[in-house]
């Protein structure tokens, strides 16, 4: 079940792409999803999945390692375009059980489906072709200005670098928790929502037990490597912006002003 | 010649507060323990699970300070604020959890966490990482994640991460107390090269004792305090007392022990395999 | 009399993607009543999978378990007291602690098993009685107890369902030497009081060859030796190969053998192998 989940795995290949500035990424993914959202028609969604389209290609991630990202949220998918499709007044297409489902419905759904698996797929282009460590490193450098307003900016972008360190470690731990308690006769697939939820306690305990007990460890072997507060830290590979990272930046905003044009 | 490590009389006790902030119980972890270490020397702390010695290893790069005595790396007192970083950069520590002491999700991140916090510019960063990853064998997973890696390599990865800093001396806390054999020997084989090649001094603790036959010198510890010391093959001449200190004497000592006791002219201390081979061999043919 | 046999058991992770790996390779073995077997092999090797294979954590890609000649995978298959039958003793085991009190935590078994919470808290005492867990212990947290102390609350939690076989993997993992012999010393006293089964994993020779009647030494997924433990140890140079480390007893008295010595090749304890030496020196 766990090892299912993709997104956030950093996909190890050359491209231009995964030389791209983490900042350019980042800005360039929250343009795309403000794009997914301006959109008014067929047209846009059509240029939208075009465009991400060719920045998969030139990212060299293979597409079906990207929509396997996509099997996590299959349902929220289905039960969004469910609602739409019954729930938006308009003209009747059938009926299911006394309830209507609409011809404004079913363009709803269509469009709010594409919207989501498009919104996904391009969240997840980002953590494919970034590791980790730029992501929050490129996080940092944007966050930058707040620290005039006191946010410890430097220290958000090292937790956040921790917490993406383990959550591989705690995934396979959950799973070797899970097994260990099955083994017991534990039963974690059958029974009602409150007997699932109480037959949680066995594997949650363990689990923040384990994680408290790694933050100890975690927090002792950084104050022996010489860690005193994120401020006075230089990094080994620094951001620098090239004329590819401009470049980048123009075919971003060029994109988002053309979706916004599109009928 | 200036010692790279002493400490003097050092005792540490961790202490239990009660719901009105007094001293509820006191537990001493360390008792009056006098240690000297020599530049490019490796020494072995050995002892059983709660003897003291991890309790000890924390106070060679000052994240524990001594209630009593005094504990000086490479000249400095520990418990000076100003000389902190130094002391820490000084000597370099490995823990005995591999996973938790990997803070990069990325190889060489990782090993230049320290460096990076030492403030020092990108180039020399990257030099070191690069050098301190050949130094430890692991070049070539630089650009890995290190949740793929075995025990042993994530371990010679915590290593390179003190290398890299600098550091003349490295502690490893039970380093090899949660590997297989295969990573057991990967890890003694990267301290020995470090120690032989770069004259970097090691301090190893641990329970086993088959870890221990090639230090230059051993202190065995035993509620807190020193119970014996000396080169290893003094320390292994002395079978009884091991057994009584909790220690998993090496069966081939056992073995030479039990022959000498029964009246074959064996010395004190058998180390190897072969070494017993080797007398037995002399003895038959007289 | 066989209880648990695997019977041409494959099991291959992710097959047809990049990442597939043949984690057991045919194997077939049977496991009777009242035996000792201890499973070496390095870190990968498939030991660990094999006994998941054992209580039906891991189902085979291809071949059959059978427990009681029953096949544990057909369908109706009660998997969930068969998991009770054969119980599995994690490594690191005390990390599943979970429950307020070291009692109620070696009740979690029984529980499931369906047992009203007297009876599982008797038997969880009798089971943490088996282990020599102090009596004072049993209502405390298992948080507040020692390294050594959380072991044996954890083992007791597998016993407390009184199982007919009990699988241990790596149960010394990071103990020293008296609490690896303190657990040992427990496993061998439990099977031979309550002739349970023991399946005993480890990568440490010495640890096993005390104890075990025979050997299974597993390598990159295959059962390369299967014998009694002073056959296995004749291919101490193999061993060696694989990763393991053959006991420094048998290295002497090979080498002593080879050099014409007339002696054996197998000692399972320093004592043993003085005799041989000081009869073959005619003393």
């Amino acid at each position: 079940m766990l090892r299912e989940i993709t997104i956030g795995q950093y996909y190890p290949v050359e491209s231009v792409i995964h030389r791209l500035d983490p900042r350019v990424k980042i800005l360039g993914t929250i343009g795309y999803l403000i794009s997914l959202f301006v959109i008014k028609g067929y047209l846009g969604f059509i240029f939208a999945a075009l465009f991400l389209g060719v920045v998969t290609k030139l990212s060299g991630v293979p597409v079906s390692y990207m929509v396997r990202g996509l099997r996590a949220i299959v349902v929220l998918v289905a039960i969004t375009a469910v609602f739409n499709l019954f729930f938006v007044p308009g003209e009747t297409l059938f009926t299911v059980f006394g309830i209507r489902a609409t011809r404004e419905g079913l363009v709803m759904a269509v469009l709010m489906t594409v919207r989501m698996v498009l919104l996904i797929l391009g969240t997840s282009l980002m953590t494919f072709t970034t590791t980790p460590g730029n992501l929050t490193d490129g996080l940092e450098r944007l966050m930058r200005p707040l620290e005039h307003i006191k946010v410890p900016v430097a220290d958000i972008a090292m937790m956040m670098s921790i917490a993406l360190r383990f959550i591989p470690i705690l995934q396979e731990e959950t799973v070797k928790i899970m097994k260990a308690q099955t083994a017991r006769g534990a039963d974690f697939d059958s029974g009602g929502l409150i007997k699932k939820v109480k037959g949680l306690v066995p594997l949650l305990v363990p689990l923040f037990v384990s994680a408290f007990r790694r933050a100890d460890d975690l927090a002792l072997a950084m104050e022996a490597r010489c860690y005193s507060g994120a401020v006075r830290r230089t990094k080994m590979e620094p951001l620098v912006f090239d004329r590819v990272d401009y470049a980048g930046l123009a075919i971003m905003a060029v994109y988002l002003a053309a979706a916004i044009a599109l009928p | 010649m200036e010692h790279m490590i002493e400490t003097k009389d050092v005792s540490f006790e961790y202490r239990q507060y009660d719901d009105n902030g007094n001293v509820e119980t006191v537990r001493r972890a360390v008792d009056h323990v006098d240690l000297y270490v020599k530049p490019g020397q490796f020494i072995a702390i050995l002892g059983h699970n709660g003897s003291g010695k991890s309790t000890l290893a924390k106070h060679l790069n000052a994240i524990l300070l001594p209630t009593e005595g005094t504990v000086w790396i490479d000249g400095k007192d520990t418990a000076d604020q100003r000389k902190l970083l130094e002391i820490r950069r000084t000597t370099g520590m490995v823990f005995q959890n591999p996973d938790n002491q990997i803070i990069g999700s990325q190889v060489g991140e990782d090993v230049a966490f320290g460096p990076e916090n030492l403030g020092r510019e990108s180039s020399w960063i990257r030099r070191k990482v690069e050098e301190s990853l050949r130094a430890v064998g692991m070049e070539k997973y630089r650009n890995k994640s290190p949740n793929h890696l075995s025990g042993g390599q994530k371990q010679r990865v915590a290593i390179a991460g003190t290398v890299a800093m600098g550091s003349r001396c490295i502690v490893l806390d039970e380093p090899t107390a949660m590997l297989d054999p295969v990573g057991r020997r990967e890890v003694l084989d990267i301290a020995h090269r470090l120690n032989r090649e770069d004259h970097t001094t090691v301090i190893l603790i641990t329970h086993y004792m088959e870890e221990v036959i090639d230090a230059d010198y051993i202190y065995v510890m035993d509620h807190g305090a020193i119970a014996m010391e000396g080169t290893p093959r003094e320390i292994f001449s002395r079978v009884e007392r091991l057994q009584q200190l909790r220690l998993d004497v090496p069966q081939v000592t056992i073995l030479a022990h039990l022959l000498k006791k029964a009246g074959l002219d064996i010395p004190d201390g058998i180390l190897r395999p072969e070494e017993l081979v080797d007398r037995l061999e002399e003895l038959k043919k007289g | 009399m066989s209880i648990l046999k695997l019977d041409h058991v494959n099991y291959i992770y992710e097959a047809g993607t990049a990442f597939e790996h043949h984690a057991l390779t045919d194997i077939t073995v049977e496991f009777g009543a009242d035996e000792f077997v201890g499973i070496i092999g390095h870190t990968g090797s498939g030991k660990s999978t094999l006994i998941q294979m054992c209580n039906g954590l891991e189902k085979p890609t291809s071949g059959t378990v059978l427990f009681h000649g029953e096949d544990i995978h057909q369908k109706g298959y009660d998997l969930k007291s068969l998991r009770c039958k054969v119980g599995l003793v994690f490594q690191y085991p005390e990390h599943q602690l979970f429950a307020e009190t070291v009692r109620q935590d070696a009740a979690f078994g029984p529980m499931n098993q369906g047992l009203s919470r007297e009876e599982a808290l008797e038997r969880a005492s009798a089971a943490l009685a088996l282990t020599r867990l102090p009596e004072e212990l049993y209502d405390c947290s298992p948080f507040e107890l020692s390294g050594g102390q959380k072991r044996r609350a954890a083992i007791a939690g597998v016993l407390a369902m009184e199982p007919e076989i009990l699988m241990l993997d790596e149960p010394t993992a990071g103990l020293d030497p008296k609490g690896r012999d303190e657990i040992l010393d427990l496993i061998a006293g439990l099977r031979r009081e309550r002739s349970m089964t023991v399946l005993l994993v480890s990568h440490s020779m010495e640890d096993v060859a005390k104890y075990a009647d025979r050997l299974l030494v597993m390598d990159d997924g295959k059962l390369r030796y299967h014998d009694t433990t002073e056959a296995v140890f004749a291919h101490y140079k193999e061993l060696e190969e694989m990763g393991l480390r053959a006991p420094a007893l048998s290295y002497v008295l090979h080498s002593l053998k080879e050099k014409g010595w007339p002696v054996g090749t197998y000692a399972s304890s320093p004592e043993e192998a003085r005799d041989m030496i000081l009869g073959a020196l005619g003393k």
